[in-house]
C-alpha cells in the first residue's frame, strides 16, 4: 500500500505501541498487562508497520528473524524456570530480589519471574510476526 | 573382506569390545560356585517406585547359563570380528553395535523385573536392526533389517501387553516373586491372554513357525553377527523368556499343547528346509530354527527329563553352531563364496578350520564323545517322557536329528574332504583371532562330551531346578547311559542322516522344485505390508480432506453431539435453569454481538464477514470488562484486531466468497444453533449451583504475600502456574513454525500412481 499518511502515521504508532508494550509488560505483576498482552501490542505496532511500509522494511526494522526472537524468548523462559534449582527450590518457583528495601517499602523488585514474563512476551511477539510476515508475503 | 591382504587389526575399536566381554565372562564366571552350591543372587535399584519399576538383577542358574554363553561366545565373536572387518570403514560403529547389543542381551538375561526385561528385549530388538542393516548401502539387508524389525517389535508390544497383565494379576513385576507364588497366574481368569501374548512375544523373538522367516532373511548381516545374534543369543531370548516364566504359565494343556506343535512343526520344516540350501550360511540359519522348534518343544513340559534335554541342548547348540558359523566365515572370507556346490576338498590348505569344523560337526551330528551325542541322548530320552504324544514327539526329533546329521556332513565334511570336485586354488589359512573362536568353541564341545559331570554340576543342574523347582531333580549326563531305547533311536538316526546325506542333490532338486512352486512366506510378509500401506493411505486421505469445512463441522458436530448427550443422561428432560441478573448493558452487549454474527452469515464478501466476526470478538471483549476482567479483555482485544488484520491480509488475495442461499445451509445451521443452545443450556444449569470458590479465595490471599504481585491473573501465569505457561508458549512456538513451514512449502506435486 502506497499511502503517505498511513507510511507517516505508522512510523509514529510503532514507536508508541513499543513503548507502551514495555510499560504493560514491567506493571503486568501488579496491574493489569504482563508478557502476553505486552508482546500482542508489540506484534501490533509491528504488523501496523508492514502493512504500511511492506515485510521487507518491517523485518528490517525488527533487525531480528522472528522465528529466532521466539525461540530465544522460549530459552529466556525456560532459563528462569530453571534459574530456581540454584537456590535449592523447585522449579519454576519465582526467585526475589529487593533491591534497598526498608521496613515500610520493597524497594526496587527484581525477580526471575519478571524474567519468565519478558520470555513470555518475546515469544507472543516472535511467533506471531512470523505467521504474519510469511502470510503476507505468501499472498 | 580380503583376509589375505595383512591389515593392522589391533586396534581400539576392535580389542575393546573383546576387553569388556571377557571381563565381564570372568566376573560371571566365578560366580559359578556360589550358583551351583543352589544359591541366588539379587541387586535392586529403585528406579520408578510409584509404578512398581526396579532396576533388580537376579542372577540363578538359568540367568548365569545365558550369561556365560552371552560373555564367552562374544568375546571369542568379537575377537573374530576384530580380524574380520579389520580396515572396514565401519568397524568402530559395528564394534559400537556389537557391544550394545551384547550389554542389552546381558540386562535382558538378568533382570528380575519384568519391565526391566522388557526395555532390554526391546534394546536387543534395535541393535539386531542396527547389525543386520550394517551394510546398509544394499537392498537386502535394509529389508531383512526392516523385517526383523517390524517382527520382533510386533511379538515386543504383545509381550508388553503380557507383562502388564501379569502385573496386575500378581500384584508386582519381579519375576522370583511370581514365580514364588504357584498358581498365582495358571488358575487366573487371565491366565489364556497372558500366556497368548507372552508366547507371542516369545515366538516371534525365537522364529518359531509361522514367524520364522525373518531369521534365515537376517543372514544378510555380517557372519560374526549371524554366528552371535542369530544362532547363539538374541533368537534364544524368547527360550529364555519361555524358561524363565516356566514355573508360572506351564504344567496347562494350553501351555503344553500350543508349545509342541509350535515346536514341531518349526524343526521338522526348519530340518528339511535346512537340506534344500545350497548357500553354507543359509542352512546353517535353518538348523539354528530347527535348534529354537527343539527347545520350544521340549520346555512345554515339566519332566525332568525333558528340561534337562532342553538346558542341555542350548548350551551344545550354542557351542557349536556358533563354531560352525564362523567357519562358514572363514570359507566365505578366505574364498570368496560360501555356495555348497564350488566347495570341495579345501582341508589341505586350511587344515586347522577344517578340523575346528570337523570336531563341531561332530557335536552337532551327535556322534559320541561329544556333547551333541549327550545332548541327542536326552532329547530322545525327554521325547519319551513328554507329557503329550511320545511316539509322535520322537518321531519328529527322529527326523530332525537324521536331517542335522546330513547338514553337518553338508556344511563341515564336503567342503574339506570331499573330492566331488576340484578344491579352489590359492587359498590361506585364516589368521589366528579368527582361528581362536571356532577352535576353543569345538574344543569346548568335545571336552564338555567326555566330562560331562563338569557341566551338569556347574551349570545344567542349577538351571534345571531354576525352570521346573527341586521337585525332579536334574537327569545325569552321562556317555553311556546303557543299552536302552535312546540308544537304538540314536542308531537308527545315524542310519538314516547318512542315507539322506548320500541322496542329498536329489532330494534337494525335488525340495527346490516344491518350494518354488508353492506360496512363501517372504512374499505374503511383503504383501502384508503392501497392504498396510495401501490401508492407511486410504484412511487418511478419507479423514483428512483437506477441506476447512469439514474439519470445522467434525469438530462442532462432535462438540454438540457429546455435551447433548452426556446433558442428557445426566439430568433427562428439561434441567433446571437460574436465570441470572441481566443488566442494560448486558442486552446491549448481547445485541452488538447478535448484529456481529448476522451479519457474517448473511454478506456475501470476505472483508465483511471478518469485520462482523471482529464485531463478535470485541462484544465478548466488553462482557470481560464489564465483570471486572481488564487483562483477559485487553487480550481478547488485541487478538481480535490481529486475527482481523491477518484475515484481511489473506482475505485480499482469495476468491470471492461462493455462498450457496441461506435455505440451501440448514445443515449448518442446525450444528451452528444446537451447539449454542447445549452451551447456553449447560452455562444456565451451572449458574443454579453454588460456586466453589475455593480456588480463587487460595490466589486472592496468597498473591500479595508470597508472590508479591496484586494482579492475580499475572500471578497466576508466571509464579504459580509458571509450568503450563511455559508449556503454552512452546505450543505457541510450535504453532508458529508450522503455519510457517506450511506457508514457505511449495505445493507437492500429485503421485504419479
Amino acid at each position: 500500500m502506497n499511502s503517505i499518511i498511513l507510511i507517516a502515521g505508522a512510523r509514529l504508532q510503532v514507536v508508541l505501541l513499543l513503548v507502551f508494550s514495555a510499560y504493560m509488560l514491567l506493571r503486568g505483576h501488579n496491574a493489569p498487562g504482563g508478557g502476553f498482552i505486552g508482546g500482542l501490542i508489540a506484534a501490533t505496532g509491528f504488523v501496523v508497520y508492514a502493512i504500511a511500509c511492506g515485510t521487507e522494511d518491517a523485518r528490517k526494522a525488527l533487525r531480528f528473524d522472528p522465528g529466532s526472537i521466539a525461540g530465544a524468548g522460549l530459552g529466556i523462559a525456560l532459563f528462569a524456570g530453571v534459574m530456581a534449582v540454584f537456590w535449592g527450590d523447585a522449579l519454576f518457583t519465582g526467585q526475589w530480589l529487593f533491591i534497598g528495601a526498608t521496613e515500610d517499602s520493597k524497594g526496587i523488585p527484581l525477580s526471575s519471574v519478571l524474567i519468565f514474563d519478558i520470555g513470555v512476551y518475546l515469544v507472543v511477539l516472535g511467533a506471531i510476526l512470523s505467521i504474519t510476515f510469511a502470510l503476507e508475503e505468501a499472498v | 573382506m580380503d583376509t589375505s591382504t595383512p591389515t593392522r587389526w589391533i586396534t581400539p575399536a576392535g580389542l575393546l569390545p573383546v576387553l569388556i566381554s571377557g571381563s565381564l565372562f570372568v566376573w560371571f564366571a566365578q560366580m559359578i560356585p556360589v550358583i551351583a552350591a543352589g544359591d541366588t543372587l539379587r541387586f535392586v535399584w529403585e528406579w520408578v517406585p510409584s509404578l512398581g519399576v526396579n532396576v533388580s538383577f537376579y542372577i540363578d542358574g538359568l540367568s548365569l547359563t545365558f550369561a556365560l554363553l552371552i560373555t564367552g561366545i562374544g568375546a571369542l565373536v568379537m575377537l573374530y570380528s576384530a580380524r574380520y572387518l579389520a580396515g572396514h570403514i565401519h568397524q568402530a560403529r559395528f564394534s559400537l553395535f556389537l557391544t550394545s547389543f551384547m550389554l542389552a542381551m546381558l540386562g535382558l538375561v538378568s533382570s528380575d523385573n519384568l519391565l526391566a526385561l522388557f526395555v532390554f528385549w526391546e534394546l536387543t530388538t534395535i541393535t539386531s536392526y542396527l547389525l543386520i542393516g550394517f551394510s546398509h548401502d544394499t537392498a537386502k539387508a535394509r529389508r531383512s533389517a526392516l523385517q526383523a524389525l517390524l517382527m520382533t517389535g510386533i511379538g515386543g508390544l504383545a509381550l508388553l501387553a503380557g507383562i502388564i497383565l501379569i502385573g496386575t494379576t500378581a500384584g508386582t513385576f519381579e519375576m522370583s516373586q511370581i514365580n514364588a507364588m504357584p498358581g498365582v497366574l495358571t488358575d487366573s481368569v487371565m491366565y489364556l491372554p497372558i500366556a497368548l501374548l507372552v508366547l507371542a512375544g516369545a515366538f516371534t523373538k525365537s522364529a518359531q513357525m509361522p514367524f520364522h522367516f525373518w531369521l534365515p532373511n537376517a543372514m544378510a548381516a555380517p557372519t560374526p553377527v549371524s554366528a552371535y545374534l542369530h544362532s547363539a543369543t538374541m533368537v534364544k531370548a524368547g527360550v529364555y523368556l519361555m524358561a524363565r516364566t516356566h514355573p508360572s504359565l506351564a504344567g496347562t494343556d494350553f501351555w503344553l499343547w500350543t508349545l509342541t506343535i509350535a515346536g514341531a512343526i518349526t524343526m521338522v520344516f526348519a530340518s528339511v528346509m535346512a537340506l534344500r540350501q545350497t548357500d553354507l550360511k543359509l542352512a546353517l540359519a535353518y538348523t539354528t530354527l530347527m535348534a529354537l522348534g527343539a527347545l520350544t518343544l521340549l520346555l512345554g513340559n515339566e519332566s525332568g527329563y525333558t528340561i534337562t534335554a532342553a538346558v542341555t541342548f542350548l548350551i551344545v547348540h550354542s557351542l557349536y553352531k556358533a563354531a560352525l558359523f564362523l567357519v562358514v566365515g572363514i570359507l566365505d572370507a578366505q574364498t570368496g563364496t560360501r555356495e555348497a556346490n564350488k566347495l570341495f576338498g579345501m582341508a589341505r590348505a586350511m587344515p586347522i578350520t577344517a578340523a575346528a569344523a570337523a570336531i563341531a560337526a561332530f557335536s552337532m551330528a551327535g556322534f559320541p564323545p561329544f556333547l551333541g551325542f549327550i545332548g541327542k541322548e536326552l532329547k530322545y530320552a525327554g521325547a519319551i517322557a513328554v507329557a503329550s504324544e511320545p511316539i509322535l514327539v520322537a518321531g519328529a526329533f527322529l527326523i530332525a536329528s537324521a536331517l542335522m546329521v546330513a547338514i553337518a556332513g553338508i556344511v563341515s565334511f564336503r567342503p574339506f574332504w570331499s573330492k566331488s570336485g576340484d578344491p579352489i586354488p590359492n587359498v590361506k589359512e585364516a589368521p589366528w583371532p579368527m582361528l581362536v573362536g571356532p577352535v576353543v568353541l569345538a574344543i569346548l564341545g568335545a571336552f564338555f562330551g567326555i566330562f560331562p559331570e563338569t557341566l551338569a554340576t556347574s551349570l545344567v543342574n542349577p538351571t534345571v531346578a531354576a525352570i521346573i523347582g527341586n521337585a525332579e531333580p536334574a537327569k545325569e549326563l552321562k556317555l553311556w547311559a546303557g543299552v536302552n531305547l535312546p540308544l537304538f533311536l540314536s542308531i537308527a538316526t545315524f542310519a538314516l542322516g547318512f542315507t539322506l546325506y548320500y541322496y542329498k542333490l536329489k532330494i534337494r532338486a525335488v525340495l527346490i522344485d516344491m518350494t518354488t512352486r508353492g506360496p512363501s512366506f517372504d512374499n505374503g510378509w511383503d504383501k502384508l505390508l503392501l497392504w498396510v500401506a495401501n490401508g492407511s493411505k486410504w484412511l487418511t486421505r478419507k479423514i483428512q480432506t483437506g477441506v476447512l469445512y469439514h474439519y470445522m463441522l467434525v469438530t462442532f458436530g462432535t462438540a454438540l453431539v457429546v455435551l447433548a448427550v452426556t446433558l442428557w443422561f445426566r439430568s433427562t428432560g428439561i434441567p433446571a435453569m437460574g436465570w441470572p441478573q441481566v443488566e442494560l448493558w448486558d442486552w446491549l452487549v448481547f445485541l452488538l454481538v447478535l448484529l456481529g454474527a448476522g451479519l457474517t452469515i448473511l454478506t456475501n464478501s470476505r472483508i465483511t464477514a471478518i469485520a462482523g466476526l471482529g464485531v463478535v470478538g470485541i462484544g465478548m471483549a466488553m462482557i470481560f470488562i464489564l465483570y471486572s476482567a481488564p487483562d483477559v479483555a485487553i487480550t481478547q482485544l488485541l487478538v481480535e484486531t490481529l486475527v482481523v488484520v491477518l484475515f484481511a491480509a489473506a482475505a485480499l488475495k482469495l476468491p470471492g466468497l461462493q455462498r450457496e442461499p441461506l435455505s440451501k445451509r440448514w445443515f449448518d445451521a442446525i450444528v451452528a444453533i444446537g451447539l449454542g443452545v447445549v452451551t447456553t443450556v449447560i452455562l444456565l444449569k451451572v449458574t443454579t449451583g453454588p460456586i466453589d470458590r475455593e480456588l480463587t479465595t487460595f490466589f486472592e490471599t496468597a498473591s500479595w504475600p508470597e508472590a508479591f504481585g496484586q494482579n492475580i491473573v499475572n500471578v497466576i501465569l508466571v509464579d504459580f502456574r509458571a509450568l503450563d505457561t511455559f508449556g503454552e508458549i512452546a505450543v505457541v512456538l510450535i504453532a508458529a513454525i508450522s503455519i510457517f513451514a506450511l506457508l514457505r512449502s511449495k505445493p507437492e506435486e500429485e503421485e504419479k500412481p
